[in-house]
């Protein structure tokens, strides 16, 4: 941050990334330097390992069990909560990201954009149910039901543009219907993420429902792909990540959902029940029908 | 030591054994077999490029049945293009009349359900009862259901218009061979998709008499075509580059070389894999139904089901009982020729499975559980394995972790609902799973937690073409059935 034009030396904020709920620099003690738009020195961005990631993973499964047993009324309004906090901050968000290229225009429509999607899956949280699973009708003695079920932690990898919509987009999805995550922001603009996360420590959201890592994408797309604990991800990726990860995918039949690359991240077709339906699993139960 | 109320009960029961044998019951209907049997592509029956074919044969009897052509990847390439020319018409059709052809198919496969039935068994081992009673009017089933579907496909996604994907390309195993042809078949033709599939190459026969329904019933060249052959030709099918789709069911470990093996590509798939389920008897449960759900468990097909229910956990308190009644159970099952009526157990699907069902039972001894094979006399040809139980089964035994895919229980016990969870969980499969209580809420407890795409209580291994079908983890993605496995076969838009 440049201090020419300030009367005093401000204080600069330390980014640190959010994982289990609390403010953590990487294990490593590893970071990179991150410039604006301009090319000054704007911070130290913690440089997230593999064991970070792994570190994430195990606060997103000790949060599952928890999230995924919340109501989904419950559900709802905690990303309602999380809208609010964005809405409130909007102004600060909408600076990061011109800072580090956006148009103000672009911006300032991407911030509403963000809260509109939340607004939009917390209203999901307790509707998909009806519309995904079913009743019957076997032809036997049976109340036979089907029911969705969270898949567990999901890795979520952002697109570099829009950083933030985008990174917002493919995690709202995803824990509106219970699942946790452990998402890896944009390597080139990843402090809109920084900020996205003290706003995630100050909606209601449990610690370990999302946690954010930032750093190289080709140090942790191959951990991703392998790790076991990681049921599903949800990635923009390029073709060779894309290959990483669906071949890392095959030794656990890991669930693997790409956004697409012409994806209108700004436009209402980015969001609906389609991502919902990608990250439940489908449970058919025969229950017995008394004679 | 005062005996059991069990230990008494079976010495008052009347148990035969070999004292009068049966008199044979053979079920004597024409399977209406061809000494030899082309791929079918493009509507008509064709000679392999590769003028090879091999012989399959009746596990029942090691004889040879007919004798089957093996696709190459030319022949897989031709059955590609012959879908894909099919392609236009056939999804430009009018839902109504798409659905028509699929209703002609189930009704024909109903004219000729016995002759279907008896082809199985001879090809595949299976027990007539269960050939003619199960796999063939289930068939139907799921031509005549999906058949509904396909004028109504504006209701399947709410909000949102669905199309065909393609040419869709299926590998389907050898334990359901008509029914598994049917679970793919039908969903995706309602969907307007065309499709290459490849039967297993143990068990060809019955999708190539299919193909002669498919030819009565008029459907158009090309929309539907079958290459047989082994793994090979498989992999062609699966990695072809005009298929905008994959289904599989088999093993995991073949699923997950598939999945590999599609890496790079942006290809649509739907796996049905592997299982180790665990059926759970709680002591409140009515046993004598219980176990004769753990025997149609577990025995069903013998035990060539890949969400048999292959782990019984049973409830320490009435552990005893229900092992002593499951003994005197299966003593009464009857091992022998598939084409009997009477018979329960049929053969082995081949001589390799035989030999993977030997190697881990005999791991399961060498680990230190203790087996019990009731008496009986297995048939001097043909592949043969006669129901088995291992009691003193820890969770880490091999024929507790690993699907065996043969008539093997491993029996454990709990003593608390959690700890039933746990075990049951302790896997890395989640295809099915069985619940045996008196208790309503203890089913929906239990249904909550288990990590399985199927769970039935107070029954196991039941199917129905409404009902959703797949798996969790390892035992794979996509549904079968139902609203929810049709969708598997659109493109969303």
């Amino acid at each position: 941050m440049s201090a020419k034009t300030m009367s005093r030396l401000s204080i600069t904020k330390t980014p640190k990334v959010y994982i289990g709920g609390a403010f953590v620099r990487s294990e490593s003690a590893r970071t990179y330097k991150v410039s604006d738009a301009g090319g000054a020195f704007f911070a130290n961005m913690p440089q997230c390992t593999r064991k970070d990631l792994r570190n994430a993973v195990e606060a997103a499964a000790k949060a599952g069990p928890g999230w995924a047993k919340r109501t989904p009324y419950n559900r709802a309004q905690i990303l309602y909560r999380l809208a609010e906090m964005i809405e409130a901050r909007s102004a600060e968000l909408v600076a990061s990201l011109v800072q580090f290229g956006a148009r103000q225009a672009d911006a300032s429509k991407g911030m509403t954009v963000c809260v509109d999607r939340l607004i939009h899956y917390a209203g999901w949280a307790d509707k998909y149910e009806q519309l995904i699973g079913s009743v019957n009708p076997v032809a036997s003695a049976h109340f036979n039901f089907t029911v969705t079920e969270p898949m567990g932690v999901v890795g979520v990898i952002a697109p570099d543009t829009p950083p933030l919509l985008g990174l917002i987009s493919m995690i709202a999805p995803v824990i509106a219907c219970g699942n946790t995550v452990v998402a890896l922001a944009s390597e080139k603009v990843p402090y809109p993420a920084i900020l996205l996360g003290e706003m995630l420590a100050t909606s209601d959201l449990p610690g370990g429902v999302v946690n954010l890592l930032t750093g190289f994408r080709k140090e942790l797309i191959p951990t991703f792909a392998t790790h076991a604990h990681i049921r599903a991800v949800y990635a923009a990726a390029g073709d060779e990540d894309r290959r990483t990860l669906r071949l890392g995918a095959a030794s656990s039949v890991k669930r693997v959902r790409f956004a697409a690359a012409d994806t209108r991240w700004f436009d209402d077709s980015a969001q609906g029940l389609g991502v919902i339906r990608d990250f439940v699993e489908l449970k058919t139960t025969w229950h017995p029908i008394g004679s | 030591m005062p005996k059991s109320k069990d230990t008494r009960e079976a010495r008052g029961r009347l148990i035969f054994g070999n004292l009068w044998e049966f008199d044979p019951a053979p079920e004597t209907a024409d399977p209406k077999l061809k000494p030899r049997y082309d791929l079918f592509i493009g509507g008509k029956f064709v000679r392999p490029k590769t003028e090879k074919y091999f012989d399959s044969i009746n596990p029942g009897n090691e004889r040879k049945l007919s004798e089957i052509a093996l696709a190459g990847p030319a022949d897989v390439d031709a059955a590609y293009r012959a879908a894909s020319a099919a392609f236009k018409g056939w999804s430009a059709l009018p839902g109504g009349e798409r659905g028509k052809y699929l209703f002609r198919i189930a009704r024909l496969l109903q004219d000729r359900a016995r002759e279907f039935a008896v082809a199985e068994t001879m090809d595949g081992g299976k027990p007539i009862k269960e050939s003619r009673d199960f796999d063939v009017p289930m068939a139907a089933a799921h031509f005549f259901y999906h058949a509904g579907w396909a004028d109504k496909l504006e209701y399947v996604a709410p909000g949102r218009t669905v199309k065909p994907l393609g040419v869709v390309g299926q590998v389907i195993p050898w334990n359901f061979p008509l029914l598994m042809l049917a679970w793919k078949l039908a969903p995706a033709l309602a969907m307007g998709n065309c499709l290459v599939l490849k039967p297993a190459e143990t068990t060809s026969i019955t999708a190539l008499k299919l193909a002669e329904i498919l030819q009565d019933a008029g459907l158009p060249d090309g929309v539907v075509n079958f290459v047989t052959g082994a793994g090979e030709t498989g992999a062609a099918v699966m990695g072809h580059p005009a298929a905008a789709k994959v289904a599989f069911t088999g093993s995991t470990e073949v699923g997950k070389a598939i999945m590999r093996q599609l890496a790079g590509t942006d290809r649509k798939m739907t796996m049905e894999l592997g299982g180790k389920a665990a059926n759970i008897v709680f002591d409140d449960a009515p046993i004598d139904q219980a176990v004769e759900g753990i025997v149609n468990g577990i025995f069903f097909n013998q035990g060539h089901v890949c969400c048999a229910g292959s782990r019984l956990l049973v409830q320490e308190s009435v552990a005893e009982r229900i092992v002593s009644k499951l003994k005197t159970r299966i003593r009464m099952l009857r091992v022998g020729d598939p084409l009997d009526k009477n018979t329960d157990l049929g053969a082995i699907n081949s001589k390799a499975q035989l030999n993977t069902i030997k190697r881990l039972v005999a791991s399961g001894v060498r680990e230190g559980a203790t087996m019990y094979q009731p008496p009986c006399v297995l048939p001097q040809r043909g592949f043969y394995f006669p129901p088995t139980l291992f009691t003193n089964v820890t969770q880490s035994h091999k024929v507790a972790r690993e699907e065996i895919f043969g008539p093997v229980l491993s029996i454990l016990t709990f003593r608390t609902v959690d700890e039933a969870i746990e075990k049951a969980n302790n896997t890395p499969y989640g295809l099915s799973a069985g619940v045996w209580t008196d208790k309503g809420s203890r089913i929906l407890r239990m249904s909550t937690e288990l990590k399985a795409g199927v769970v039935w209580a107070n029954t196991f291994n039941r199917f129905d073409p409404s009902s959703p079908f797949g798996g969790y983890k390892e035992s794979g993605f996509g549904r079968e059935g139902g609203r929810q496995g049709l969708l598997d076969y659109a493109s969303i838009q």
